[in-house]
């Protein structure tokens, strides 16, 4: 299932996200890392941080949720079946945890800070990820989505 | 302690209002966007390309002021090497993508 090129939007959506990783720099002094603010909820480490990591993480859904029915972009989502998404779960989960971060603390937060860790963790993740999504729909043909 | 929580939720919603904006809340617009030798949707690159502008021009300035508005420091990673721990996890992070639809 092909979708639209939405340069616009994107960069729009981009703004909010920039925007969003100032902003927690700003106030708290905190780096917006999806990754690691959830996986530390789950640690279920009830301290100071357990409050503005759940804030954030709620918010996030909330704002997501709330723009959804306003944004092109976010109609007819395809997802995955259920097995697919726990197997890229576990990968997400195992994986940010090992290289402490994803595409917003490294990709985002990281580069904006010239860390050159995250100049590494992004090609490495996105090289890999293009290969995989290669292999798994021109060579396997699986996965081809919808 | 208010404050500084007011300014997470405006980074949550932000950055949620942000992911349904640019349709990186669709698994299938990030599969578009590494699919680059079939129908490839870089919608991607523009969602990250002003999120870095943003991100790296809003830091300066705070930063240069020194301290954060409502904490007494900046909680920055303090780790430098680039660890076979690092290129393995990304690595692994990368596997993932949202393909694997029909299995």
């Amino acid at each position: 299932m092909p979708t639209l090129f939405t340069p616009g939007a994107g960069l729009l959506g981009g703004v909010l996200i920039g925007l969003a990783a100032v902003v927690l720099m700003a106030g708290p002094g905190r780096i917006a890392g999806c990754s690691g603010i959830f996986r530390s909820l789950l640690t279920l480490k009830l301290d100071d941080n357990f409050v503005w990591r759940a804030v954030f993480i709620i918010a996030l859904m909330l704002g997501a949720l709330v723009a959804a029915p306003f944004a092109r972009n976010a109609q007819n989502l395809g997802f995955n079946s259920l097995l697919a998404t726990a197997i890229g779960g576990l990968l997400v989960g195992f994986g940010t945890a090992l290289a402490h971060g994803c595409t917003s603390g490294h990709g985002i937060c990281g580069l904006a800070r010239f860390s050159s860790r995250s100049l590494v963790a992004v090609i490495t993740f996105m090289a890999v990820a293009i290969v995989t999504v290669f292999v798994m729909r021109h060579v396997l043909h699986i996965g081809t989505g919808g | 302690m208010i404050m500084r929580l007011l300014f997470t939720g405006l980074s949550g919603l932000l950055f949620g209002i942000g992911l349904a904006v640019s349709g990186m809340v669709n698994p299938m617009k990030i599969l578009t966007f590494l699919d680059i030798t079939g129908s490839w949707d870089p919608t991607l690159i523009f969602v990250m390309g002003s999120g870095l502008v943003v991100a790296t021009i809003g830091y300066r300035l705070v930063f240069a002021r020194g301290r954060p508005l409502f904490a007494d420091r900046f909680y920055l990673p303090t780790a430098t090497d680039i660890d076979a721990r690092l290129v393995i996890g990304s690595a692994i992070f990368g596997l993932r993508n949202p393909g694997y639809t029909n299995i």
